[in-house]
């Protein structure tokens, strides 16, 4: 088993706003104690799939999570006033949703009572279709998933086949998934960064996000012929060696993006309005991300160091050099301030990918699951035939089960692949960072202003395909 | 008077160009994202491809103020009323684009939980090809829509 | 890496297995629930208990530090095993770190296991998700409805004997195109 984290506590100071004193977030303890527990959970039921009924003010105010949110960090007590509440529906079509998210909040005035996220407006089947194309096939079909971070989607699914079929891949393979995820990572973490602004208010950072976010793309279509949904990884390696001339397109960006990141915290970091807007708001504690199953950047803000790059490592990245950073308050800012923070340690990672760059093949000569190479179909017809096979039946993967995660930007993106021996999976579950991260917005929004849903949704940074699939 | 000197048609058919070019000029979209189009939309909407060029920068989030549904993105069987719910509200003259392989056919995913093309809930103007569409795509697929409503072909 | 994963014949046979496991935490799991079976697999351990005691063993296991909870999926095995179904749980414990699944057998055709709620609240929605596309039911969770698919949906599409096709579009209230 490997190391324990290695984390640092990235600086990030508390300004403005009273907010919890560090290590105050450890106190809140989640558990009762067994079936205290147990009975309060039975406080959020009655409620139809898709509606809110009007629940009793006397105990539900608590939080649809059960008895977890006894928070008051937004400085003044909120009690409840007594009056009669109202459900109201947001989405699923709604600008600040993020796509096809659906929300029934529960108001006494102004104060959210309870929240209920409804879901699976974007359902596509995906786990479904994954049993009808084969091994060869189904990072097309994955990548489309978590459509922000489609190299991470292609990455589990690959890594997954690869321990089912025991083949170890070449150094240039394993660092070229590794430059490109990180890369990923920061588009994806540039997005976040434009509609995060955007949704507190800060129009321009749609702009700026999504115009640092277009060399990054260009170096995507460049090496993968697309911008997005690349198909890029695949199980064996990768579909094609990097272009040439990707040394400047990387040292490009690698000089580009820090000034756009500079430019953001010119705008954001120390904004007042910015700073009201976000600090103190969307609290979660260390142990309701653990029993809620958050995990990324959401869960690192509010505490718990963990990174699957640190704690299970994928592909070679435990021989890169890079830091965790972790929030100490769990709210929006400082989630805002690891996301920040994580983009430039992508960078470090990019630039030791770029500088180690090692020669050599780009997928695995396994002639298993790699194809023979294009010179031998005219001379043999073995090769010819076993092209023919590897890209009609597939490749048969060894009957077996495994469950393999990579970090995505949005959290612990699993694939939980089930073989039978054939060359299609005969399961292939995944295990959705978005989905777990949606689960925690009631506790997150419970007994917070109406207009903090924005910010908190925002920075919950939700992939409604990657929670749908 | 123009009706005796007899240059009412001219009149006539001058006004309904203008209309169909005041159509096009500020033709604003609602947001239907759905899925990966979605975030192709929204690039071509930022800086570096600027639909503002179109008068197209307005993306309204009330579907009583579009003009233009783009639809981007795989639309699921739940989805599904609520897509034609907000087409529904949209006032007269109204156009889809379909964006996407999956909005036009179901793409990829041809299972139980997509719809195998909006042109089964609403009708389609524009199919926009791709996986996900470009945003120069989605541009080319938007200036088509425009000359067929100068042309009258998408006249409403 | 090539290890055997799958169910021996043992396990299958119902006859307590060997525990092999080196870690010493789930050694002391494994001292608490006899009927439990433990192996290691590819980069993390896996338990395998009833479902009459898994709600038991995953409350033990968390207070034994594998308190972070990812993830909950069944899967269909149709005729590859006696007992068709089968509930994944996956745990993790962040200090060490050591990953831990938790493998349920169901028998079919209608499976039933408790709830987990009661231990994890994040078990809520993945337990929703299961039995809206394999239709595992979950006694004693507090809302177990559909999550995914369209509330008047009928059957389980993740299920091994559902066809894969597209089914005709379903209209809740408008009648007219």
């Amino acid at each position: 088993m490997s190391n324990p984290p290695d984390i640092v506590t990235g600086e990030l100071e508390a300004t403005g706003v009273e907010r919890p004193p560090a290590g105050a977030l450890e106190e809140r303890e989640l558990w009762l104690s067994g079936t205290e527990a147990a009975a309060g959970m039975g406080r959020w039921t009655g409620e139809g799939p898709q509606e809110m009924a009007p629940g009793d003010a006397g105990i539900a105010l608590a939080g649809q999570m059960g008895s977890l949110v006894d928070d008051d960090y937004i400085g003044e007590e909120r009690v409840p006033t007594g009056a009669e509440t109202q459900i109201i529906n947001m989405g699923p079509q709604h600008p600040a949703t993020h796509g096809v998210l659906r929300l029934n909040l529960e108001l006494d005035g102004e104060t959210i009572r309870r929240v209920k996220p409804v879901i699976g407006y974007l359902h596509t089947g995906m786990e479904k279709t994954a049993e009808t194309l084969t091994y060869a096939q189904g990072s097309t079909n994955v990548t489309r998933m978590d459509y922000l971070s489609p190299f991470h989607n292609e990455l589990a699914f690959s890594l997954a086949v690869e321990q089912l079929l025991g083949v170890e891949m070449p150094p240039r393979a394993k660092a070229i998934r590794i430059l490109m995820t990180e890369l990923n990572r920061i588009a994806s973490h540039l997005v976040w960064v434009a509609t995060q602004g955007m949704d507190v208010g800060a129009l321009s950072m749609m702009l700026y996000g999504f115009r640092d976010r277009e060399p990054i793309l260009d170096f995507f279509e460049k090496t993968t012929g697309l911008r997005m949904n690349h198909n890029y990884i695949r199980p064996g390696g990768v579909a094609a060696d990097l272009p040439d001339g990707w040394e400047e397109d990387v040292a490009g960006i690698l000089a580009g993006v820090p000034k756009g990141l500079a430019d953001y915290e010119t705008l954001l970091t120390e904004n007042p309005i910015f700073l009201d807007r976000t600090q103190g708001v969307g609290v979660i504690t260390p142990a309701e991300c653990k029993a809620l199953g958050v995990t990324g950047a959401n869960a690192r803000a509010a505490g718990v160091a963990w990174d699957l790059r640190k704690a299970f490592p994928y592909s070679g990245i435990e021989e890169y050099d890079f830091e965790v950073p972790t929030g100490i308050h769990g709210d929006v800012y400082d989630r805002y301030l690891v996301r920040m923070a994580e983009m430039r340690q992508s960078l470090r990672i990019v630039a030791q990918a770029a500088e180690r760059m090692p020669p050599g093949d780009y997928r695995t000569d396994d002639r298993k699951v790699t194809p023979p190479p294009r010179a031998r179909l005219d001379q043999s017809m073995e090769a010819l035939i076993h092209h023919f096979k590897i890209f009609t039946e597939g490749f048969k993967v060894p009957e077996g089960e495994v469950y393999q995660a990579v970090e995505s930007p949005r959290g612990e993106l699993g694939m939980y692949l089930v073989s039978a021996g054939g060359s299609k999976p005969w399961r292939l579950h995944v295990r959705a960072p978005s989905f777990a991260n949606v689960q925690a917005l009631p506790v997150m929004l419970a007994d917070s202003l109406i207009a903090d849903t924005i910010a908190t949704l925002a920075s919950l940074d939700p992939v409604l395909g990657d929670v749908d699939r | 008077m123009a009706a005796a000197s007899g240059h009412s048609n001219i009149l006539l058919t001058t006004l309904d160009k203008g209309m169909r070019w005041a159509r096009t000029r500020s033709m604003w979209p609602a947001t239907f994202g759905l899925a990966c189009c979605a975030i192709e939309m929204m690039a071509t909407g930022a800086a570096h491809n600027d639909l503002a060029r179109f008068g197209m920068e307005v993306f309204r989030a009330s579907p009583r103020q579009a003009d233009l549904m783009i639809v981007a993105g795989r639309l699921s069987q739940k989805m599904a009323p609520v897509l034609r719910q907000v087409y529904d509200q949209m006032p007269e003259p109204k156009w889809v684009i379909s964006m996407g392989a999956c909005a036009s056919t179901g793409g990829m995913f041809n299972n139980y939980a997509l719809v195998q093309g909006v042109d089964q809930i609403v009708p389609v103007d524009v199919y926009v090809p791709g996986c996900p569409p470009g945003p120069q795509s989605l541009m080319h697929g938007i200036l088509t829509l425009h000359d067929m409503v100068m042309s009258g072909e998408a006249a409403r | 890496m090539t290890e055997e994963t799958g169910v021996t014949e043992e396990t299958l046979a119902g006859e307590a297995p060997a525990v092999l496991t080196e870690d010493p935490v789930l050694a002391g799991l494994a001292g608490e629930f006899p009927n439990a079976g433990f192996e290691a697999a590819r980069g993390h351990d896996i338990a395998r208990v009833g479902p009459a005691e898994v709600a038991g063993f995953v409350d033990a296991a968390r207070r034994a530090g594998f308190d972070y909870f990812l993830d909950l999926c069944a899967v269909d095995h149709l005729d590859r095993r006696p007992q068709r179904y089968e509930v994944v749980v996956n745990l993790v414990d962040p200090r060490r770190p050591v990953r831990l699944l938790v493998k349920v057998a169901l028998e079919g055709p209608d499976p039933v296991m408790p709830s987990l709620t009661g231990v994890f609240p994040g078990a809520n929605f993945y337990e929703r998700e299961a039995f809206d596309l394999m239709g595992v039911r979950f006694e004693g969770h507090p809302d177990l409805t559909r999550i995914l698919l369209p509330e008047e949906w009928e059957g389980h599409p993740l299920r091994k004997d559902a066809p894969v096709g597209s089914v005709p579009i379903q209209f809740k209230e408008s009648e007219a195109r």
